[in-house]
């Protein structure tokens, strides 16, 4: 493909879920406790899809990169310490709320908004990725609904690989039912990738690549705009985290039999 | 062999600053206020990058600013200076100290090592103690005192620092990003060398190899704490001042607990505890905003135990029933270890060379008498970022002459230097027992450091003099065997056949060592480092037992081979506190110790700590 791809994936944080996560009672609804004061990370399932557009971009020359993150302004700064270094990307930040208790519609229209105010982005040539799934709002559909309000009708779910084709169409694996995979050929651009894992490791920290994207992260920052309300009519009933009690053995050369006996004696209860 | 060179690469900033603490969260703070021209004056011009602003890079090795461990109680001089409308609750889990106690603890189990005379004293304060078997101190000396100063998490208040730093734009923080080592060019350091990435366990490459890159500066700060690479390194290739010398430390181990509804500790409260689990180990109680506390101990150097652990100790201590009154019930949110600096002052190295200075913990800013590091070491970074400031208006050069007169002179005219003169010896007395140490500690605090006890230097006993009296050779001999067979430490059996009573676990507070990690500590290691943890002569760890590595590890992360010789170490369990580089009795050709503990990432992941 001669002139490359635009590639705008939406990736935004979510709590890092090593820390106690505890759900809480607000007036505005349903809320983590002390959630200013947990470090964040990047959505998993957004991550996977910024390194593969990161590694599609470095494949087919010309292409470039955009990360569109919806989240508090104060917590995407933080976020960017862990993320800028792995991939070289332009930021774009739209300041709202990321706990997850939003509606995802309301994200996907703050989202697109967001995307069709960026300078420079050939609609074209546009590949929208992002996470089929996410680990605060895990309905599956944001990204899906942002390629509709985009009018992008090729969307392809559960990605695990694309491969470029010469003439700019490439090819798609995606996972579906049974552990089987379906691949796809597509004409080209505009697309929508929502990502599985990919089959990318996690880059290495690059400090070249992470001054180089601060360069454009702090701009981006001071200039978010806010999202507005995105819980638009959007009501939870409960909300609660499922019980664990956690009791470690370190035992040594457990046979598989041995173990299996034991997870099914604890399952029987 | 010599290593192949590899092609590495490299880039211009003017400042690179190694690790993010509390003494790098004083630099950059203090430097940023001159970079946006916060300060009034016009804002300071980049050298590497002329046109630009001052290029100012932080590197952190753990994955998260948050991610410190620290039980902190403090005056907080030097931070409110910074800070001067600071209100504690705009940081997560800080406030303000307002009641102080000190209390002696007797062992109400009647297994820790007590000699005569402490016997006498026990005896003596048994009928004041009452049930729960302790002693509230009725007067806490000044020198202790920390009324109206801060009680914080430090990884909150490092969270709460970094947020400002980055929201500012003036200078760069990098977690997860390990140095290696310092660049030194005839005798001047030029910035750092960042550790490889995308190798195995052994540093050998594989197909995702990223060399470190060299980040080439005209002045490097060094605040990566006591066991930063560093640091050492800059110990190894400068040497020390004269008759500076490292020989205390200590391994602190703490938990942030939710402590229960029936808790009527009041906000605020700071306890500090001695003579339990053994006389020796100091520990701490201080209770933050929405009932929850932050407390530990601290197990120094200078107990004589060949097989201490301070997991279990930390576990007795909160049993004893002084505390477990208001403990019983809680649950554990977060946990982590350290290494302390205890040799504060004694072990200041060289704090300025050509193109570096060196800041914080590992510049030996902790005071030991006051038990007060954090905000000496933010008052060392606040007087070095004064002083380059001052250099770099006056576009002078980062010589270790310029360092001195602006950095140094701060430092020496402050009162991080005339406190910490009068805290150097304060904790020699402990080298010849737990009265003696006591005693003179009392006595430096009482005299301004005019009096003070001597050091004396006594080799570790072997496991046989420890249990001495208590256990025969033989039971230590069947002890040995069953530790080797069952490839674990021997300090749980040991303590066991003492007559320490089994921890009962209640899933909430009391849990295994391993869950402490896994639920508390939440220790996790990215994949594509070499291990930060290696063992460089072999047949010296044959010949060590017990290993003293294995007996310390906070987090059960170094392990008896069952096979002989170099203990195993796992990369996943480590929290990268380091007290197996100190507690490693075997000296090497190159070295005081057998353990090459070098720059890793990874480790704790509470932002609780």
């Amino acid at each position: 493909m001669s002139n490359g791809y635009h590639i705008v994936v939406c990736g935004s944080l979510v709590p890092d879920p090593l820390q106690a996560l505890e759900p809480v009672t607000t007036p505005d609804g349903p809320a983590l406790k002390n959630e200013s004061m947990l470090p964040s990370v990047l959505d998993p399932w957004a991550a996977h899809a910024l390194y593969e557009a990161a590694h599609l971009a470095k494949t087919v020359p010309g292409s470039k990169v955009w990360l569109v993150s919806l989240g508090p302004k104060a917590k995407l700064q933080q976020l960017m310490m862990t993320v800028a270094q792995k991939a070289p990307f332009e930021f774009v930040a739209v300041d709202g709320s990321a706990s997850g208790f939003t509606d995802s519609f309301e994200t996907a229209q703050a989202l697109a908004k967001a995307i069709e105010s960026i300078a420079g982005l050939d609609r074209q040539r546009l590949l929208l990725f992002g996470g089929c799934s996410s680990a605060s709002r895990d309905a599956g559909t944001t990204v899906g609904m942002v390629g509709a309000l985009l009018g992008i009708e090729e969307q392809f779910l559960a990605v695990d690989e694309i491969v470029p084709q010469e003439d700019g169409s490439f090819r798609v694996k995606e996972r579906v039912e049974g552990a089987q995979y379906l691949v796809s050929e597509c004409a080209g651009a505009p697309a929508v990738l929502a990502w599985a894992t990919g089959n990318l490791p996690e880059p290495p920290n690059n400090p070249q690549v992470g001054m180089t994207n601060m360069r454009t992260i702090m701009p981006a920052l001071a200039k978010a705009q806010p999202a507005g309300n995105l819980r638009g009519s959007l009501r939870f009933e409960s909300v609660e985290t499922p019980t664990q009690r956690r009791e470690t053995r370190v035992v040594k050369d457990a046979g598989i039999d041995e173990i299996a006996r034991e997870l099914a004696d604890w399952i029987r209860g | 062999m010599e290593q192949p060179e590899i092609e590495r690469q490299s880039m211009e900033v003017d400042i690179a600053c190694v690790g993010f603490g509390p003494a790098m969260g004083g630099f950059l703070t203090t430097l940023a206020r001159h970079l946006t021209g916060e300060s009034g004056q016009p804002p300071l011009e980049s050298k590497a990058m002329p046109g630009m602003p001052l290029q100012v890079l932080c590197y952190e090795r753990a994955d998260d600013i948050a991610f410190g461990v620290s039980g902190v109680v403090t005056r907080a001089r030097g931070i409110r200076a910074s800070f001067p409308e600071l209100k504690p609750e705009e940081i997560p889990m800080a406030c303000e100290v307002r009641h102080e106690k000190t209390v002696y603890l007797l062992d109400p189990i009647g297994a820790s090592r007590r000699g005569a005379a402490l016997r006498v004293l026990d005896a003596l304060v048994r009928p004041l103690a009452g049930r729960r078997m302790a002693v509230e101190l009725p007067y806490t000396p000044p020198f202790l005192r920390k009324h109206g100063g801060l009680i914080l998490s430090i990884g909150q208040f490092n969270q709460w620092v970094g947020n400002q730093l980055m929201a500012g734009g003036a200078v760069q923080i990098w977690p997860g990003t390990p140095v290696e080592k310092a660049l030194i060019e005839d005798h001047r350091v030029v910035g750092v060398r960042l550790a490889d990435q995308g190798v195995e366990r052994d540093g050998s490459p594989t197909p995702a190899f990223l060399p470190g890159m060299d980040v080439r500066a005209s002045l490097t700060v060094v605040g990566d704490g006591p066991v930063g690479p560093v640091g050492r390194q800059l110990d190894e290739v400068f040497g020390m001042p004269e008759d500076h010398h490292r020989g205390h430390w200590a391994v602190g181990m703490k938990m942030v607990v939710e402590l229960p509804e029936s808790c009527d500790l009041p906000e605020g409260t700071v306890i500090h505890t001695f003579g339990f689990p053994e006389p020796e180990i100091f520990g701490f109680l201080y209770v933050m905003p929405g009932r929850l506390a932050s407390l530990g101990v601290f197990v120094p150097s200078f107990l004589d135990s060949p097989v201490r652990t301070t997991y279990r100790y930390l576990q007795h201590w909160m049993r004893h029933p002084y505390l477990w009154r208001w403990l019983e019930g809680g649950t554990m949110r977060s946990w982590g270890a350290k290494t302390l600096a205890e040799y504060g002052k004694q072990g200041e190295p060289y704090l300025v060379g050509d193109g570096y200075a060196r800041i914080g913990e590992g510049s030996g800013s902790t005071n030991v008498l006051t038990g007060s590091g954090v905000d000496e070491a933010w008052t060392t970074g606040v007087q070095l970022a004064e002083g380059v400031v001052e250099l770099l208006r006056r576009g002078q050069p980062f010589t270790r002459e310029n360092l001195a007169a602006e950095y140094e002179r701060r430092r020496r005219e402050s009162w991080v230097e005339s406190e910490g003169r009068v805290a150097e010896h304060a904790r020699d007395g402990f080298t010849r027992g737990f009265l003696a140490g006591l005693i003179g500690m009392g006595l430096t605090g009482l005299t301004g450091g005019r009096w003070h006890p001597k050091a004396v230097r006594k080799p570790m006993p072997t496991l046989e003099e420890f249990c001495k009296g208590r256990l025969t050779a033989g039971e230590v001999s069947r002890l040995r065997r069953e530790a080797t067979e069952k490839g674990v430490p021997l300090h749980d059996l040991v303590m066991d056949a003492l007559g320490w009573p089994r921890i009962e676990h209640d899933g909430k507070l009391l849990v295994s060592h391993q869950d402490a990690l896994l639920l508390g500590g939440k220790v996790q290691a990215p994949a594509g480092f070499a291990d930060h943890v290696v063992f460089l002569y072999p047949n010296l760890c044959e010949e060590c037992s017990p290993q003293l590595c294995v007996e310390i590890c906070s987090g059960q992360a170094i392990t008896p081979n069952p096979e002989g010789g170099t203990p195993l170490f796992d990369r996943e369990k480590c929290v990268h506190c380091g007290a197996c580089l100190w507690s490693c009795p075997t000296p090497t050709p190159e070295g005081v110790s057998n353990v090459s503990f070098r720059a890793g990432a990874g480790g704790l992941h509470s932002a609780e700590n």
